[in-house]
C-alpha cells in the first residue's frame, strides 16, 4: 500500500480543522473543527506506526528507534491516549460552552468579553 | 494500485470531503452530521492501515459519544433548525492560513514519502494493543485514567453553578437550597428569555420551566446577596 494517500489526507483534514477554528464564529462548531484536527494527528499517527515499522525491519533492536521495550503498534497505543484526551477536552469544553450559555445567552466567541467578570456571581 | 490503495483514496476522499462540509456548511445540526461521515470515514482508514481496536474505539468513542455530545450541545444552546446566517467570520484569513497548513503538510508528507509500496502491516489485533498499554506504556495509561476523572469533576464542577460561586464580600452563612435544587446538568434553562436567533416556537416549549428556574435563581441570588 502506498502510506502516503493517509499522510496526505492527514495533512488535508489538519488544514481544515484550523480553517474551522479560524473562520467559524459559533464555539460548538469550533469545538467540532478541533476534532478534525484531532482525527488528523491520530490518522498520521497510525500511518506513521505502519510506515515507519516496515522501514525499520532491519535496525537492531538497541537503536534509537525502538527505545525500550517498546515494540510495533505504538502508533495506536498512541492514538489511543489522543482520543481519550479528546472525549475530556469535548466534556469540558461543551461544560463551559453551556454554562456561558446560560449566563450570556450567546454562544458566539466574537462576543466573548472577558473584561466584567464581577457579574458571574450574581449571574451564577 | 492494490484495493487497498483504492480503499484509502476512496475513503480518503470521503473524509475530506465531508469534513470540508463540516466547516462550510451553514446548519449547525448537518455539521454534525457530516463530522460522523468524517470520522466514520477515518475509522475505515484504521481498518485498513491494521489498527483494528484504534478502529472500533474510534466508532464507539467518536461518533458514539462525542458527537451525540456536540449535538446535545447544539440543542441545549437553542440552535435554528434552518441556516445561521451569522456563523463565519470573513473567509480570506483563515482560508489563506488553513490553506497554507494544509497544503504545506500535504506537500511535505508527499515529498517525505513518495508514491513507494510499504508492506502490508500485520493485523494489529486487541491482544497486542494490551500487551503495550500494560508493558511500556502503563505509567501513561494511569495518568490518563486521572486526567478522565480529573476532567469529570471539573465539568460538573462548571456546570453547577452553586459549587465554586464567588458569594458577596461580607461572610454569609451557605446558602439554603432552594425548593427545586438546580440539577447537576447542564441543561437547566436560563433566567431570561431566549436569544435573538430562537424561533419562539420552542421556546413556548421550554416557558414553563423557564419561570421555574427563575424562580429558583432569584432564591439562590436572595440567599448570596
Amino acid at each position: 500500500m502506498h502510506v502516503v494517500i493517509p499522510y496526505v489526507v492527514g495533512a488535508l483534514l489538519f488544514g481544515l480543522g484550523v480553517y474551522g477554528v479560524l473562520r467559524r464564529r459559533n464555539a460548538i462548531l469550533v469545538l467540532m473543527a478541533v476534532e478534525l484536527m484531532l482525527n488528523a494527528v491520530n490518522l498520521i499517527l497510525v500511518t506513521a506506526d505502519v510506515s515507519l515499522r516496515s522501514a525499520l525491519t532491519g535496525v537492531a533492536i538497541e537503536s534509537w528507534a525502538r527505545p525500550g521495550s517498546a515494540a510495533p503498534g505504538t502508533g495506536g497505543v498512541l492514538a489511543l491516549f489522543v482520543i481519550v484526551l479528546a472525549a475530556a477536552e469535548v466534556g469540558v469544553g461543551l461544560a463551559i460552552i453551556l454554562q456561558y450559555y446560560r449566563m450570556r445567552k450567546a454562544v458566539v466567541l466574537d462576543d466573548v468579553r472577558l473584561d466584567h467578570e464581577d457579574e458571574e456571581r450574581v449571574a451564577g | 494500485m492494490t484495493v487497498a490503495d483504492v480503499l484509502l483514496l476512496a475513503l480518503g476522499a470521503v473524509a475530506v470531503g465531508s469534513g470540508a462540509l463540516v466547516v462550510t456548511s451553514s446548519h449547525l445540526v448537518r455539521s454534525g452530521l457530516y463530522l460522523v461521515v468524517s470520522l466514520g470515514a477515518i475509522a475505515g482508514l484504521y481498518l485498513v492501515l491494521g489498527a483494528e481496536l484504534v478502529a472500533w474505539v474510534q466508532i464507539l468513542v467518536y461518533v458514539g459519544a462525542v458527537v451525540v455530545l456536540l449535538l446535545f450541545a447544539v440543542m441545549l444552546t437553542r440552535a435554528p433548525i434552518g441556516p445561521s446566517p451569522d456563523l463565519d467570520r470573513p473567509g480570506l484569513p483563515a482560508a489563506l492560513i488553513g490553506g497554507g497548513v494544509g497544503f504545506g503538510l500535504a506537500v511535505l508528507f508527499a515529498d517525505a514519502f513518495h508514491w513507494v509500496r510499504y508492506p502490508y502491516p500485520e493485523p494489529g489485533t486487541a491482544e497486542r494493543v494490551g500487551e503495550q498499554i500494560f508493558g511500556a506504556w502503563v505509567l501513561p495509561f494511569e495518568v490518563v485514567s486521572i486526567l478522565l476523572l480529573s476532567a469529570l469533576v471539573g465539568a460538573i464542577v462548571l456546570s453547577r453553578p452553586d459549587i465554586g460561586a464567588r458569594l458577596a464580600p461580607e461572610p454569609t452563612p451557605p446558602a439554603p437550597t432552594p425548593a427545586e435544587p438546580p440539577p447537576a446538568g447542564p441543561e437547566q434553562p436560563g433566567s431570561e428569555r431566549p436569544g435573538p436567533d430562537t424561533d419562539d416556537a420552542k421556546a413556548a416549549g421550554l416557558a414553563a420551566d423557564e419561570t421555574e428556574a427563575d424562580q429558583a435563581t432569584d432564591a439562590t441570588k436572595g440567599a448570596q446577596a
